[in-house]
């Protein structure tokens, strides 16, 4: 900002809420210097993770994400479609992310959020290099009928990292999927078995008794940092990303490779030392993630 | 396995490269820049009084507009406006026309791979063309990754589609200044060696990916002396045309 020394002079006898905003890099890089941020987290460590899957009954996969207070709700339905000619066996998924206003203050009724189209592409670019599903077992009948999942995440709260939060949920919507069992009625079409009939004697088999779950294979997950001067701050807040403006997005899958690295501008650059700082960084976060998925899926197979 | 591109190239050697300012008269700048078969064309408008959703007491204000050659702007075109946009806003000097929009439109003449690249290229002549104060310039390249860890250069559409990841990097471009050495330096890295923007497609180690890094600033600084020569040697008609 423009006045880094007069108000170095100034924050001993300001008040601290009046110098946060008159002063919001210097207040931050205050805070940096001391290698600690003003959330009390240390410049590497994410916020707290909840993960909790099943949050919408009405849908086949769901999942709610929060990071610290950035909460992302994933719901999957699925509906059976004919199969393009190009790839008669494979199925299709169809992501979209939204940002309804209640996310945050600067999201205005009637006006799309700039960021969602963005992020959307982001998530379906990552999960489609990630191979992380395999669309050929979202085949039933070979050119005939196939699985199409409408992933939707809505945004509830928009407090950063948003891509880190929407990627989790995604993935754990993903995890919690089941898929619908359906049979060939008489006229050769797909029809959904209802749960009722489940116990009862079918007329037809179902054609799909045995692929209920996705096999998920090298998971993606995410960091998103901040470079600022030398420092690197993991998973910022909506407060620190309007701030420091240069963002490096790490996607990592559970085998350690790279996804994506993805840093659209900023004023900071990204040297060959910052790039594998990031890494690293994302190396540790994955391991948590992971727990934290393993241990939510866990909890779902108790109940 | 020297070289197996169906035109010929050798992994590192780019398309024949070509770069026209000035060819738009009502905008204030304008650049046509291609890539082999890969052409884009781009406009700045400005500065101008900002709009009020624009306004920003503090800084200027950079909007892009990208036009493709055929259809509707979708997802896509949306993601590379908002990449063009932030890599524009980092290499400008947004203090010196607080409260000011500069447009720029990015035209789609043909698209035959590395097309976000040539887009930056595009933008950052014109840019330079319509006098837009900025601190340095930029540079991009896409590196591919072929199987067996091979990195190739400036792909076609068609080695794009084949390959199993690729990197679209931006660059600042070498500075030549009169400053002393150090200041270009940071933590002895020189400063074009940091990335302005990475947007990567496709599975890869790490190390892969900084092996692209590395052979993309190799022909970063063979794309930036181009792009220097190509701005200095059309000076004299600018200067005819001020006059």
């Amino acid at each position: 900002m423009g006045v880094p020394d007069a108000s170095g002079d100034l924050s001993s006898e300001m008040e601290v809420d009046a110098f946060r905003h008159l002063f919001p890099l210097r207040y931050f890089e205050r805070h940096l210097s001391e290698s600690i941020r003003p959330d009390a987290r240390p410049l590497g460590r994410a916020r707290d993770t909840t993960l909790a899957l099943g949050a919408v009954a009405s849908a086949h996969g769901s999942a709610l994400a929060k990071i610290g207070s950035t909460t992302m709700l994933a719901a999957i339905k699925m509906e059976v479609m004919i199969p393009s000619t190009e790839s008669p066996d494979e199925g299709c998924i169809a992501i979209d992310f939204h940002m309804p206003p209640i996310c945050s203050p600067i999201v205005r009724p009637g006006r799309p959020a700039e960021a969602a189209p963005v992020i959307s592409k982001q998530l379906s670019d990552t999960i489609s290099s990630s191979g992380m599903i395999n669309l050929k077992e979202l085949s039933l009948v070979s050119g005939k009928a196939a699985w199409m999942a409408y992933l939707d995440i809505y945004c509830l709260d928009a407090d950063g990292a948003l891509f880190d939060a929407a990627l989790l949920s995604a993935v754990a919507a993903f995890s919690h999927l089941q898929i619908p069992i359906v049979s060939l009625n008489d006229d050769g079409k797909i029809v959904l078995v209802s749960e009722e009939d489940e116990g009862a004697k079918l007329e037809k088999e179902p054609v799909n008794k045995e692929k209920r779950k996705l096999k998920l294979s090298s998971i993606p997950f995410s960091l998103t940092c901040i470079l600022h001067k030398n420092y690197i701050l993991a998973d910022p807040t909506a407060e620190e990303e309007s701030i420091m403006e240069t963002l490096v997005t790490v996607v990592l899958d559970s085998s350690a490779r790279l996804v994506s690295f993805y840093k659209p501008g900023g004023s900071f650059l990204a040297n060959t030392s910052a790039v594998q700082d990031c890494v690293a960084l994302t190396r540790q976060r994955v391991k948590e993630l992971q727990e934290i998925l393993d241990e939510a899926i866990s909890g779902m197979e108790i109940d | 396995m020297e070289t197996d591109r169906d035109d010929g190239r050798s992994p590192s050697q780019l398309r024949p490269l070509s770069c026209a300012r000035n060819v738009l008269h009502r905008a204030h700048g304008s650049a046509s820049w291609s890539q082999g078969d890969t052409k884009v064309l781009a406009a700045v408008y400005g500065p101008k009084a900002g709009t009020k959703k624009n306004e920003n007491p503090e800084k200027a204000c950079i909007e892009v507009i990208w036009k493709p050659k055929t259809g509707q702007i979708g997802k896509l075109e949306k993601e590379f406006e908002m990449i063009l946009k932030r890599t524009l806003q980092s290499i400008c000097i947004l203090t010196l026309n607080p409260n000011t929009t500069t447009s720029i439109i990015v035209q789609v003449v043909n698209d035959d791979g590395a097309l976000l690249v040539c887009a930056i290229n595009a933008a950052c002549a014109a840019l330079v063309d319509a006098g837009i104060p900025m601190k340095h310039l930029a540079v991009a390249i896409c590196c591919c990754l072929a199987e067996g860890g091979y990195v190739i250069l400036d792909p076609t559409k068609l080695e794009e589609q084949k390959m199993r990841g690729f990197a679209y990097l931006v660059f600042p471009n070498s500075v030549v200044s009169v400053l002393p050495e150090g200041l270009s330096h940071v933590e002895g890295e020189p400063m074009e060696h940091g990335i302005i923007t990475s947007v990567t497609h496709g599975v890869m180690s790490v190390e892969e990916y900084l092996k692209c890094l590395e052979r993309g600033r190799a022909a970063s600084t063979k794309l930036s002396d181009f792009l220097r020569r190509s701005l200095q040697s059309q000076l004299p008609s600018d200067s005819s045309k001020a006059a």
